[in-house]
């Protein structure tokens, strides 16, 4: 069914689809909207979900939490500062192993407070041990959320999905619904094994885990994020089936024959696609990535699509203060590392708090590269884009 | 709901926290523990929830539990919505038939955990009505990191956030009134108490507690040897001593109407509470009489407000 939806509305709906058994809801600017909908659904007797209206995101992921524990399948919604405060509650939930599903609608962390799109608040979040899943537009940010039950229950793991704020979330689009019957078919039942209600059995989760098991602990954690990447794409192959749409770890965009390539996140990947297409009418070899699973990152696979190039330009839609450039960056040159022969990589820094990004910027970014690519060096490897002259900021313009 | 209370017939049912628990000879929490679950009927089960806190640290180090009931711990700062969480989990998995049998969901908290760090988290499950029992084991300061003080600390209390000093002694603020706090919330049934004698006090409020519908709250004082500083064996005497000076009286809130549960035959003197523990040992200084004045004065006084509010 085709259908008229902004991105907030979509997930919303697949919410409404899925009818989970618990939901934690808090608003924060721009997810606001998911729980805003959702209350409707309840309200209207569409879902028979237990929507528990908490005090704070702190509560909202604790809440749940338990409820995960406790057997029911939970879920939630947020943003930027909202994700900050559930920081501690999003280790708990991923070391108690809770798939819980979190639709994550990106903004800028404060301060300043802004908000805007960029990634700060999840790329802060990346080492919580949660699975992130982002999309490019409304359509995806739909699926994403669909794929990520069958892939978090599956490696007990919880899910970030994720979309951009504003630019996804508010933005109406004509998406292909797909039918309820078949998208609760596709995700199934939570069925866990051990659950706190279970009445054969009392579970007692949460303890204080001393260093003779901790490190045991940590280490099935890590395995289980390592086989995530395996389930992603099973879960992928078995909704493209049954929706006709594709999904892998990545998306490679005119990248056959690319000489250039630019490596990105999210919504920036539209206006990419279209400098993209503008270069190569010009015979630029002009390619891009844009990275649909940033956790687990898809390292060995980004390193092979990559080994090709003669230069490329990871674009970091966040800082991360590292000195050292922001962390699509670093995770991109570290998988490069094991390439015999590698491409020479940049790191642009972009879009920070909901600054524009247009095809001219993207298209300056493949000038550089190609520039690059003859003359074999990179300048500065680690800069940032689109933002005003230090003289032009002091003066007010 | 247990009309009569009999010890013997309470104390012979098997234990749901057992014994083989990590927590200090003389400590108040095991024994308020002990004693609220014993308020189960025997068939129901429970969901306990801790806070983060000594309590959490020594019932449930892995791989081994005291309880016999599901048990949940989190965080330090939201034991309360944690609770609610699993309550809500229970009613949508009641609806759609997957779970069955009557299930209570009971949170245990220290002060730090309560009147401080969860106090949000406290009240807004308060406020949005969970079937659930929130119990405060109260030993005024953070137990579990090394005696600090909270607000539910009293004054003068020595901590190690609050020592003993030549220009300060002790705490310099008094006591948050917690209990009258979550009164204010109109929730169903709001009490203190304390493990005090045979334990009828905590038994009767907490099965009153568990088997009321909505939210309801305990604050169960809770004494700590090594924060109070006092000899372990001295736990039920220090009890004993704090309802008998009125310090911590005991009372319960039915649907906004408050009634006290113990007088004391004879209100004794504040000092007879204090001097018994290491914490308050500066306030027999010479010089520093006038705290023992104003601490009377201080307990006199909510005694006094008490008293007019339960019409007794």
């Amino acid at each position: 069914m085709s259908i008229c939806l902004s991105g907030n509305e979509a997930v919303a709906f697949a919410m409404k689809q899925i009818n989970p058994d618990v939901m934690g809801a808090f608003p924060i600017t721009p997810s606001t909207e998911i729980p805003e909908y959702f209350a409707q659904y309840v309200a209207n007797g569409e879902v028979n979900t237990e929507y528990v209206t908490v005090e704070s995101e702190h509560s909202s992921m604790s809440v749940c939490i338990a409820a995960e524990a406790a057997g029911a399948r939970s879920v939630c919604a947020t943003s930027s500062c909202g994700l900050a405060l559930m920081y501690e509650m999003l280790y708990v939930a991923a070391s108690n192993r809770l798939p819980i599903t979190l639709a994550c609608v990106n903004r800028a962390l404060s301060g300043p407070i802004n908000i805007n799109n960029d990634h700060s608040d999840s790329m802060g979040a990346r080492d919580a041990g949660w699975i992130q899943i982002y999309a490019e537009n409304n359509q995806e940010a739909y699926d994403n959320f669909i794929m990520a039950m069958p892939v978090g229950e599956n490696v007990r793991l919880p899910v970030m999905s994720c979309m951009d704020g504003f630019i996804t979330s508010h933005a109406v689009e004509n998406i292909e619904l797909l039918e309820t019957d078949a998208v609760r078919e596709f995700v199934g039942e939570y069925k866990p094994e051990n659950y706190l209600l279970k009445k054969e059995n009392p579970l007692a989760v949460g303890p204080y885990d001393i260093s003779a098991y901790y490190m045991e602990h940590k280490v099935q954690q890590a395995e289980a994020m390592k086989a995530a990447k395996a389930r992603l794409l099973v879960v992928a192959a078995q909704f493209e089936k049954f929706s006709g749409r594709r999904y892998g770890l990545f998306e490679e965009y005119r990248m056959e024959d690319a000489e250039l390539a630019v490596v990105l996140i999210g919504s920036s990947a539209g206006t990419a696609k279209a400098a993209v297409d503008g270069l190569r009418e010009k015979g630029v070899r002009a390619g891009l990535i844009k990275v649909r699973v940033f956790r687990p990152f898809p390292g060995e696979e980004l390193a092979k699509a990559l080994s090709k190039v003669k230069a490329a330009a990871v674009m970091d839609k966040s800082e991360g203060f590292s000195a050292n450039g922001g962390p699509l960056f670093a995770e991109t040159r570290s998988a490069l590392y094991d390439l015999k022969e590698r491409p020479y990589l940049i790191d642009i820094v972009y879009g920070l708090g909901g600054r524009d990004l247009k095809t001219e910027d993207v298209e300056k970014i493949f000038a550089r590269l190609a520039e690059v690519a003859v003359t074999g060096k990179t300048g500065d490897v680690y800069s940032h884009m689109g933002q005003r002259r230090r003289s032009q900021h002091e003066s007010g313009l | 709901m247990n009309p009569v209370y009999d010890l013997k017939r309470e104390v012979e049912k098997p234990a749901r926290l057992t014994g083989g628990h990590r927590l200090c000879a003389g400590c108040g929490a095991g024994i308020v523990v002990s004693g609220v679950l014993r308020a189960l009927n025997k068939e129901d089960r429970a969901v306990v929830t801790n806070a983060t806190s000594c309590l959490e640290v020594s019932t449930f180090m892995y791989p081994y539990t005291a309880y016999t009931d599901s048990f949940i711990h989190s965080a330090f700062e939201n034991s309360a919505a944690t609770c609610s969480g699993v309550e809500a989990a229970y009613n949508a998995l009641k609806r759609r038939g997957k779970v069955d049998g009557t299930v209570k969901f009971i949170t245990f908290a220290g002060d730090g955990g309560t009147y401080d760090i969860g106090f949000q988290s406290l009240s807004g499950a308060m406020e949005r009505g969970h079937d659930m029992v929130y119990v405060c084991y109260d030993n005024e300061a953070y137990m579990n990191t090394g005696i600090q003080r909270s607000s539910s600390t009293p004054h003068f209390s020595r901590t190690t956030t609050t020592p003993v000093g030549s220009v300060r002694q002790g705490k310099l603020q008094n006591k948050k009134d917690l209990t009258e706090i979550l009164v204010s919330h109109n929730i169903p049934y709001a009490a203190q108490s304390a493990p005090l004698g045979n334990m009828k006090d905590l038994h009767m409020k907490a099965n009153k507690a568990i088997y009321t519908e909505g939210p309801c709250f305990l604050n169960v004082l809770s004494p700590c040897p090594r924060g109070w500083d006092y000899p372990m064996a001295k736990l039920p005497e220090i009890v004993r001593l704090a309802v008998d000076t009125c310090v911590w009286p005991l009372f319960e809130v039915e649907e906004g109407v408050w009634r006290l549960t113990y007088t004391p035959k004879k209100k004794l003197p504040v000092e007879d509470f204090l001097r018994m523990q290491g914490r308050f040992a500066h306030m027999f200084r010479k010089g520093n009489e006038w705290m023992l004045e104003e601490a009377q004065q201080y307990v006199d006084k909510k005694w006094e407000r008490l008293l007019e509010r339960t019409g007794a």
